[in-house]
Parts: structure tokens; sequence; C-alpha cells
């Protein structure tokens, strides 16, 4: 299976989310600069964290515009998993692959730490792995995590089962309903504010992130490489 | 136009215009020599900003002299961008602590987030790839508003600059003192690695090859921001806010991953950052340290604004500009590799055999000056040394050991002194995991940041005790070099090199100039001790608020090489039945320390002695048992003793307790600062291997039951729930900022 890295400029966890595709999934990965115009030959797109165009109109509101989203887009349309960690959540909300906005962390301040997750959904391609309810441990690390959307989308979100991560315990940024992340309707593209991507080592504090990208590879699997 | 405006040579003679710009009458004679004429207005700003201490380190030279800064395994001392030390398999660790304090005093959003980046291209000039940042901060003791503000926004500072270029800030030390509320200090490091074949210095080689210059476009801010840092602060600083620079971390991480691609093509010659005297220095030193010329035209440099002039252009410190010398006839080969990341590379000059900066403007010549003139004929001065009357006092007192009359309830106040009290408010607020190679997260004694691909691992720590070194400044040095080795070893590295920040009051002041000596030989002394030469550094002078100095306080910054990851070890306790160590000598020391403070208000009396040749044979005790995979915990005794050190080792210890008894006299046997000691934690079934290792003496256990208790001499004197130690230890920060 071959993962593709967006890296937009300012991007900075592109080297994480590479990593743990390529060591510690053993899978195939490769970076994909912003104006490239083609995602042909990749299976998956992930979509990094970090600061894109410096976040400094609204998060992730200039990289929507980057021409590589428009090969995003038609993955995201042809069914293909596309996983947007933090920044790259940002961007999913901004590009309109996922409903909802993002506001400034409660605190107004940028926190980083390992938080819990309840596992809402485990009937997705990202979280097959997973038990149902099951309470894994992933950090965060952003200054704007805020998750919001309206009732009628918070209503459609519940409907559709498409809350897949919520803050258990402590809400660390205020979010609505305690979302940490949610999937879009056709369930193959996730937006999550916690960093799976720092969760496959347990020299690095814990690997409760890995089965999130296994969840990935198993379903790719079972769709493709077993029938051929 | 503007031109016109500025006054003649003879005007800037005449009216001592120089004094201005921090020239004395002495100096501006010597430049008067130098050049065989006056010095036009450009030219004065030129010699201006090199000859500030800042740039020249004149006051500090003879100081600096003092320090061992070749070893083994250094391949490169100071004097560029930033130290170089080999760690085997054809990589090196890249390291270097500077100071942004004044800027930041002023404007500490800004000012910590420019000194941030500023040490980012100082590693990243250098070819490396920054692996890692950590910060050492001053500030007063959290009571005012200003305090507080200035506390909240450089933490903001550092945070904003270091998540957005996507740099681990992975550890750091703050202490709070009255001395440092109108003076904070803040020391940045930044920590990077690289291949030896990928080494770049900033060296203008080669008659005729292209000087370009790249990055952001040159402002109107920062201007004489070297020689504003050269000044005490007073009630006029406020009004040197135009010497502050803003930052644009985005900008330079685009610079950065640019940089980095450009190092690797044979058509660069040299690279260096624009930092304190932006494009003045960056180019005269360049061709200082080459033995060549420069000549720059400067209507080609990029401006952000209309009309500015040579002066101008040349004394800005703009953020996030470097300065590249390329091989003539590949410009386009570089422009091309920036262009990937939007960013213009212009060529603006090229190097010349006459050894001159020679700038034109406009057509026309308006400045001429011999580069080592600018980078290394700065006037060297040896101010006179005087042993201050406080010192001759403290040293006379008799040590005596504190009154204390409730010993639980005294730990409990320690625990809650910001000095002492959990960063975890501030470490909150950094990105300490991204490029995912943390292994040690802020907290512990040290940080450790694996290099991928192998088995090892950095340590790195930042350390100073300035109670110490004002109480004795000699023996202080070595206390805060020892106690950054301690840290490293306690994480299970060797350590391998230090950088050093030295942040003292006015030399001009003999007292002043005499700490600062003391300090350097102490330092000195110390890194011979444990091997470890001082690779790069940064001396900030006339920290003063209205002729009141800061304490001296030269920080340490220490890395250390983990060999293998399996020696990382870390500061809390691992599991019940565990045997408790202490390692080294407690004697009633309490002059500086946190329980004096506490209770007195004030430091007096003498600094704790240390015994270089002990600490070093305690230090190799305990790497070498942690090498033998024994030491389950491993912890430096430092402020508040080893009450603290206990309670520190318990407070992450996922519900465990300890038991301990001790001998002698409470107070001095839980909270004097007697130095080199260690309190280590190992499994009963290695107790005999671990005895045979090291002096260590057992202490007591580590038990189920989530409290401390300890006893002197038979008799309980703490009883303390971990629950509520935590709270007070975690709360303390956030309480004083509410």
């Amino acid at each position: 299976m071959k993962f593709a890295v967006i890296v937009f400029p300012g991007s900075n966890c592109d080297v994480d989310m590479y990593h743990a595709a390529k060591d510690e999934l053993g899978e195939e990965a490769e970076y994909v600069w912003h104006d490239a115009t083609s995602l042909e030959g990749f299976d998956a797109v992930l979509l990094p964290g970090g600061f894109s165009f410096g976040d400094y109109l609204r998060t992730g509101a200039i990289a929507r515009f980057s021409p590589i989203m428009n090969e995003v887009v038609k993955a995201a349309q042809a069914g293909k998993p596309i996983l947007g960690v933090c920044n790259g959540f940002q961007v999913l909300l901004e590009a309109g692959l996922l409903p909802g906005a993002m506001r400034r962390n409660e605190s107004l301040k940028f926190i980083c730490r390992p938080v819990n997750l309840a596992v809402k959904n485990n009937e997705t391609m990202f979280t097959s792995l997973y038990n149902q309810d099951e309470v894994i441990q992933v950090p965060i690390a952003h200054g704007e995590g805020n998750y919001y959307c309206d009732a009628a989308t918070l209503a459609s979100l519940k409907e559709n089962n498409q809350i897949v991560f919520t803050y258990e315990g402590t809400n660390p940024n205020g979010s609505i309903e305690d979302i940490a992340g949610i999937i879009n309707k056709d369930g193959n593209v996730l937006g999550m504010m916690p960093h799976p991507e720092r969760a496959v080592d347990s020299l690095l504090g814990g690997a409760d992130g890995l089965k999130l990208f296994k969840s990935i590879v198993k379903q790719w699997r079972e769709t493709y490489a077993v029938k051929a | 136009m503007q031109l016109k405006l500025e006054p003649s040579p003879e005007k800037i003679k005449q009216d001592k215009i120089y004094q201005e710009m921090g020239i004395s009458d002495e100096e501006f004679k010597r430049i008067e020599e130098i050049l065989g004429r006056l010095p036009n207005y450009t030219e004065t700003g030129l010699f201006s900003v090199m000859w500030s201490e800042h740039c020249s380190y004149k006051n500090s030279k003879p100081v600096l002299k003092k320090f061992p800064v070749s070893g083994d395994h250094v391949l490169q001392g100071p004097g560029e961008g930033a130290g170089i030390v080999d760690i085997g398999d054809n990589q090196a660790v890249v390291f270097k602590i500077e100071s942004h304090n004044h800027p930041s005093a002023i404007e500490p959003y800004q000012g910590a987030a420019t000194g941030v980046g500023g040490i980012i291209r100082d590693v990243f000039s250098m070819g490396a790839r920054p692996i890692a940042l950590l910060n050492s901060l001053r500030f007063g003791e959290l009571q005012s508003a200003r305090g507080k503000y200035l506390f909240e926004e450089v933490v903001a500072g550092i945070a904003g600059y270091g998540n957005c270029i996507g740099i681990p800030t992975v550890g750091g030390e703050i202490q709070f003192d009255p001395c440092y509320e109108g003076n904070p200090l803040v020391n940045a490091m930044c920590v990077g690695v690289i291949d030896h074949k990928d080494i770049k210095t900033g060296q203008a080689h080669g008659v005729g090859n292209t000087v370009m210059y790249v990055g952001a476009k040159t402002g109107r801010d920062g201007i004489h921001g070297a020689t504003f840092a050269s000044e005490e602060l007073n009630e006029q600083s406020e009004e040197k806010r135009p010497a502050v620079q803003v930052g644009d971390p985005f900008m330079e991480k685009l610079l950065l991953e640019a940089c980095l691609e450009v190092v690797q093509s044979d058509a660069l010659v040299g690279i260096q950052d624009m930092g304190a005297a932006g494009l003045t220095s960056s180019s005269a030193e360049m061709a200082s340290k080459a033995g060549s010329g420069i000549e720059m035209n400067l209507d080609l440099v990029p401006q952000r604004e209309t009309g500015m002039n040579p002066y101008e252009m040349m004394l800005s410190e703009s953020q996030e500009r470097m300065l590249l010398v390329v091989q003539k006839g590949r410009e386009h080969e570089i422009a091309s590799l920036f262009e990937k990341y939007g960013l213009e590379a212009v060529a603006v000059g090229h190097v010349t055999d006459d050894k001159m900066l020679r700038l034109t403007h406009n057509g026309e010549v308006v400045a001429e000056v011999p580069a080592d003139a600018l980078a290394e004929d700065a006037p060297v001065y040896y101010k006179p040394s005087k042993v201050p009357t406080y010192y001759q006092e403290f040293q006379a007192m008799e040590s005596e050991v504190p009154v204390v009359e409730d010993v639980s309830e005294t730990l409990m106040n320690l625990l809650k002194q910001p000095t002492i009290a959990s960063k975890e408010w501030v470490y909150d607020q950094y990105d300490y995991m991204v490029r995912t190679n943390t292994v040690v997260a802020p907290g512990s004694d040290a940080a450790l940041v694996r290099i991928r691909g192998t088995e090892k691992a950095l340590a790195m720590t930042t350390d100073c005790n300035s109670r110490y070194i004002y109480l004795d400044p000699e023996t202080g040095g070595k206390i805060a070099v020892a106690e950054a080795a301690r840290n490293v070893v306690c994480s299970g590295a060797e350590p391998l090199a230090i950088t050093d920040c030295l942040n003292f009051g006015n030399p001009e002041k003999p007292e002043i100039f005499w700490q600062l000596e003391k300090a350097a030989d102490g330092m000195s002394e110390a890194c011979l001790t444990f091997n470890s030469p001082v690779i790069s550094g940064n001396v900030s002078l006339y920290n003063e608020t209205n002729g009141t100095a800061i304490y001296p306080t030269p920080v340490i910054g220490m890395v250390g090489l983990v060999r293998n990851m399996k020696d990382a070890t870390t500061q809390e306790f691992k599991q019940a039945g565990d045997i408790i160590y202490l390692l080294g000598e407690t004697s009633a020391e309490f002059g500086g320390s946190e329980l004096q403070k506490l209770l007195s208000g004030e430091i007096f009396g003498k600094a704790p002695e240390i015994d270089l040749e002990k600490e070093k044979k305690y230090q190799d005790q305990v790497l070498s048992a942690i090498r033998t995979g024994i030491v389950a915990s491993a912890h430096d005794v430092a402020e508040g003793g080893i009450g603290v050190a206990l309670a520190e080792s318990v407070i992450g210890a996922n519900g465990l307790g300890a038991e301990v008894s001790l001998d002698g006299e409470a107070v001095t046997a839980l909270f004097s600062e007697s130095q080199s000691r260690f309190i280590l934690s190992v499994k009963a079934e290695h107790q005999e291997e671990f005895e045979r290792l090291t002096d260590a003496v057992q202490i007591g256990r580590v038990i189920e039951e989530p409290v401390l208790n300890v006893s002197v001499d038979g008799e309980q004197v703490i009883k303390l729930e971990v629950e509520k130690m935590k709270d007070a230890w975690k709360g303390a920060i956030p309480c004083l900022l509410s």
C-alpha cells in the first residue's frame, strides 16, 4: 500500500506521518509537495499537522487553494482513505470535505500533552482494529482545536455516526460535545486533532495510534490486495 | 535624497554624534587611524555595531580566553554560527545558546520569539538539521502585574516560534528572583545534527564568487539592536522598542528547508545568518574569516520599504535573512532551489581580494572599510576588577542551620516555590514531540532526543543556579557546570561539551567584572574535569535596571551522548520494592538555598562547597551503573535538597510512594543543598552489584502506598500523601498567575 504525505509550505508533522507509515507500518510512503497536480499511484492520502502558510489567515484557509487539493478532493470522491491530522483536519474543514469549523482553544493557549480519547465508532476503515468505546492515549499539540458546528450539523453527525473520537475525561480545548475527530458520510475522510502518528512507538511514550494506521492497511488489503 | 540629510564626517566628529551610537572618543580616534580619514555616517554606523560588546566581545574577550575550547571530539569551536562535536558514525551534534534579554524586557513576545529564530538560524547555517530547542529563563517572583506579563508573553513567544517552525522545545529551566524583575533573562538554545560531509562555514572564499541575499526583505526594524543590547536598561528603554525585531516563523521554516537543500549543492561556498548587526556582520565576518573582501551594491538588496538609505540597510536587524557565497556562474542553481519555497535569492555583490567591505548605492561608493577592522580589530578592554565587599562579608559568616518548626509543612512550602514547582504550565504550551524523536520529555533531569536510524540519543539540559554564583562566583561557576553534567549523567549520557550564555551586569563596574572573571575560572576548571569544552556561546552584559545588576547568571547548555537508548534513565521511582539509595555526603549548607530564601526572604553566607574530583568520581559511578542496566531511576539533588528530590521522584511515579530513613539532623538531612549528590533506585536483585559499583548508601524503599514517609535518626519527620504534594507542586505557578 502506498501513502501520499502532502507537504504544504509550513507543514511540520510530515516527517512524523512519513515515518509512521514507512517505519512503523512497513508500507510505502512518499512526500508530495503542495503544487503537485497528480496523486496517481497512491492508495491513501495523509494530510499532516503543522502551520501551513504560517496559519496567518485562518488555519488551513490558504492551503485549501494549493493545486494538490484538487487531487485530494478527487481521491476523496474516488473513495480512497484520506486522513487529516491537526492542521490537516483544519485543511479538510476549509476544503469542505468535512463539516464544521475550528476555533482557538478555550484557554487561548497552545496545548501539547497526551490525552485520552474514546473510540466512538469502530466501524470505519480507520478504526476497525479498535474496540467500540475503547479508551486510547494519543497526544495533542494545537492552539486551534476547538471544533464547532451548528446544531443541525451536529445532529447529522450524530445521526450518521460520524463522530469517531471524543476526548475522554478532560476536554482540553472546549470542542463541542468533546469532539476530537469526525468522518465524512461516505466514511473515507477522517479529520482529527490528536496526533496518532506520534503514538506509534512505545519508546516515545505509547503506541495506541498504530492501530489506526493498521486499520487503513487492513481495509485496503481486504478490498484490493486479497482479490489480486 | 536622504543621504544628504546625514551629518557630514566633520559634523560627526565635531558634535561627537558617534557617542549616540555607543562609540567612545578613544574608539573614534582609532577608527580615524584605521581609515586614514574621517568615517562617514554609514561607516560610523558599521563600526558602532561591529564594535559593540554584543558583536565584538570587547569587554569579555580576556575572560573568554580562559575557557577550554578544544577536545578530541570538537570539530568546530567558538567563532562560527555554532559549535560542532563528533558523535561517531560520521555524524556530529551542533549547538549554541544565545541571549535575547533586552528585547524581551521591552517587547516580551517578539523578543523571545526572535531569540528562538536567531539561534535556529545559527544552527542551520552550519548545514545542520535542528532537532531540539531548549531555553533558560529568569524572571521576578511573579508578584507584579508586569512580572506576570513578561513571564506569560515570553513563554508564548517561545511557543509561538518553536511550535510553528516545527522544532520541539524539549527542555529548559526557569528561576525566579527579585533581581530579574526589571531585567528578565531569555536564553535560547538550539541543537542540530549533521553529517560530517555537510558541515558549512560562513566564509567568503574565491575572488569573483557571487554574494547572494536570501530570505525576508530588509526593513527598518531592529536598527541598532546590537548596540541596544550592550546598554543598561532604564526608564527610557521603552523608547528603544523600534530596536526590537518582529519574527516570522513561517518564513524561517521555508528558509530552513531551502537552506538544508542548498547545503547539499557544491555550488555553495559559504553561508551565514544575518543576526545581530544584520548585513554588516554577515558580510564583514564572512570576508574577514576568509581573508578576502566583499563588494555589495545596496540597490540590489531586497527592501521592504522605500527610500531606505545605506545606514538603515546595513544596520537593520530584520529577521529570517541569510547571506550566501556561491560559485560564480552557478547562481541560477541556487536560486532555483530557493524558488521551490517561494524565496528569492538575489545576487547583491561579489568576493574581492582587497580585504575591504565596499558598499555602493545609487552608483556611488558609500562605505569602504577594511573587513578585518570591523570583524577582528575591535579594541579589547582589560577592565579593572575588584572583590566586592558583600562577598567578603558573606565569606566571613558562620554557616547556620535555619530554624524549621514543621518539616512536612516546610517541604510543602518548598514545593510551591516557583523555582522548584512544576513547570508544566510552561511546557504544556511547547510542542515538545514534533519530529517524533523525544524519548524523555520536559520535566526530568535532562531531555533525551533519539537520533533516528541509530541506537543513540542526545541528552540535553540547561542549568545555572545564580544565587550560588552571586555568593561565590568561582564556586558557583563550578557548580553550574557540575550540575549540568550531573543531569546529563542521570539521564544515562556522557557529557560531550557545553555552550554558555554569560549574563552579567555592567562590566565597567569592577565588582561586576570580578564576578565575570571568577565565574569563568570556576566554569573552566569544571569543564576540564568533565572533559566538556566550551564549543560556542554568547555574552550578555549590561543586564542592569536603573543601576542594579542581576545576579551573575552564566547559563550552561550541555549536550551528552547516550550510546544506547537502553541506557535512557529518568528520575521517577519505577516499582514497589526497589531500594532507594543516596550517593554523596550531606553537610549543613544553606547559603543561597531555597530554604534560606523561603525563611528569610534573602540569600547570604557561603555557597555550597564543591569538590570536582569527588563529583566526577560519583558521576562516573552513576553512569557505569546505568550502563550495566541495573538503575531503575536516577535524580540529581539540587534546589530544596533531598526532601525535594525525593518528592520529585515519587510525584511522577504513577501512584507509588517511598519509605526513607536518613541520619543526622532533620533540617540538614532534608533541605541542605550540598553538592555532588544523587537519589537512585535499584531492584532488590541488583543490590549487590550496585553496591559494588558505587559508594551509594541505602536509605529506603519504594512502596505501594502513595505516601512519602521520611524519618531522620529514627524520628518520623515527614508523612505526606503524594497526591497532596503533587497538587501543591503542579498548582503553584498557575496559582501565582491567576
